[in-house]
């Protein structure tokens, strides 16, 4: 059984330490924020200039100026702050935030990351996903294992990079990969969803790696 | 001490306005936006701008009232969805765009202001921002190096403002402002409250009032909301 969206943010979520600052991408990063364990406090950042974000508002109660990076109407808590978005920018890029769950359309075995455009199909653009990667420490992407038949984790990604070996760990609803940069292969399978078995993962996984399944 | 103030946002637009200019503008989605001023530019006519802001608004809201009426020739952004047609536009070949990760948009406008002309980031290495640009390695690692953005006007949206043109914003509305306030030949900010001096308190002032030369209360301001989220009352 694969996991569900809401088990891939659950499992997510277990990589949150009590005290951490925690940036959260569009998608299934964005149920992390209801899935925190009991007994631990972490504050959210969002980039447009906000640490500490509270839940959505009630009916009625939505401000125009409180809003997400994904433009969602949210609210304050007693622990927020607000600033502006150089010094929003410095606290990703200087390494301030402790951890970046982000969403991903492709990985590759080295730890390269796609996850802002799909050339010709998309006018978008990487917003702060490039910055995110190049600062926060520690970089976790949840995604679904496949799209459309087809491997997300890759040798080499075709898609355009967001960042280069910048992702520590991958989440899909079929397993659980941890990133080692300077070792062949880096990609280590450590988790398996329910009744997946390995030779499932292994052949709708496009990259080399190694199992490490306790 | 009232030499900053203008009655509205088309007075104080009178003679700063020509084509083929940068303008960078405020705001993150349409929060925040100097929307009274991108209305009054609109209907100035002005064409050929190179605007530079984090993404064009909605259609027809905040920069996207410019993308609607033709009037941008390049657009410098970190994010260009959630507008259908400047993405027509784009795709079309009838706009430029250059894409900058947002935390760099920031870091140049923010050097811009203050007289920094290039910075070394890392944001970006081994992707299609770093094309054409120069890499160098601090202490084993590789970094970007960014040049600086210095417009002709910036845009901004306030909370309040005195008349010296010290400004305080509101809430996730700040978002941009405050840098881009810095990074002009000449900014003006619309302001959603004029206050007395000595009403705000020096300590709590966000933008000093040197960056600010033209100041416009606003008589009626409409806000829009994006994405309307909620949640049920237990």
């Amino acid at each position: 059984m694969p996991w569900s969206r809401e088990q891939i943010a659950l499992r997510a979520a277990r990589e949150l330490c009590d005290g951490f600052y925690v940036n959260l991408g569009i998608g299934i990063p964005t149920l992390v924020a209801n899935l925190v364990p009991d007994g631990m406090a972490v504050q959210f950042h969002s980039e447009n200039g906000m640490l500490g974000m509270g839940p959505f508002p009630f009916a009625g109660e939505e401000d125009p100026d409180l809003i997400n990076a994904g433009k969602e109407t949210i609210t304050q808590i007693p622990t927020t702050s607000f600033f502006d978005s150089a010094l929003s920018f410095g606290m990703m890029r200087g390494g301030h935030i402790d951890i970046s769950i982000l969403g991903g359309l492709q990985v590759s075995e080295t730890g390269d990351l796609a996850n802002w455009t799909i050339p010709g199909k998309m006018v978008k653009g990487m917003g702060g996903a490039m910055d995110l990667v190049a600062g926060v420490p520690r970089i976790v992407v949840v995604m679904e294992h496949m799209a459309k038949g087809e491997p997300r984790i890759v040798k080499q990604c075709n898609l355009p990079l967001t960042g280069k070996g910048v992702v520590d760990l991958i989440i899909t609803d079929l397993a659980v990969f941890e990133v080692h940069a300077g070792e062949t292969p880096s990609l280590r399978l450590i988790e398996l969803a329910p009744d997946v078995t390995p030779a499932f993962v292994r052949a709708n996984t496009a990259a080399d790696y190694v199992e490490c399944l306790a | 001490m009232t030499r900053k103030i203008y009655q509205d946002a088309g007075s104080a637009l009178a003679g700063l306005l020509h084509d083929g200019m940068t303008i960078i503008s405020g705001g993150f989605g349409i929060c925040g936006i100097p929307d009274a001023l991108l209305k009054a530019i609109d209907e100035t006519g002005v064409k050929d701008l190179t605007i530079v802001t984090n993404n064009p608004g909605l259609d027809g809201l905040g920069v996207g009232r410019l993308v609607n009426s033709g009037r941008i020739a390049k657009l410098i952004a970190s994010y260009a969805g959630e507008n259908a047609t400047f993405a027509k536009q784009y795709l079309a070949g009838k706009v430029q765009l250059e894409y900058c990760p947002q935390g760099t948009l920031v870091e140049r406008i923010r050097a811009g202001g203050a007289g920094i002309p290039a910075f070394f980031t890392p944001t970006g290495v081994g992707t299609e921002v770093a094309a054409g640009k120069e890499v160098r390695v601090f202490n084993g690692r590789e970094y970007l190096m960014e040049q600086g953005i210095f417009g002709d006007l910036a845009l901004i949206h306030a909370w309040k403002a005195d008349s010296e043109g010290n400004l305080v914003y509101r809430k996730t509305a700040r978002n941009f402002n405050p840098v881009m306030a810095t990074a002009a030949k000449v900014t003006i900010a619309e302001v959603e409250h004029l206050v007395e001096p000595g009403e705000i308190d020096p300590d709590h002032i966000i933008t000093p009032g040197i960056f600010v030369k033209r100041i416009v209360p606003l008589a009626h301001v409409e806000k829009h909301i994006e994405k309307r989220t909620v949640r049920e009352r237990a």
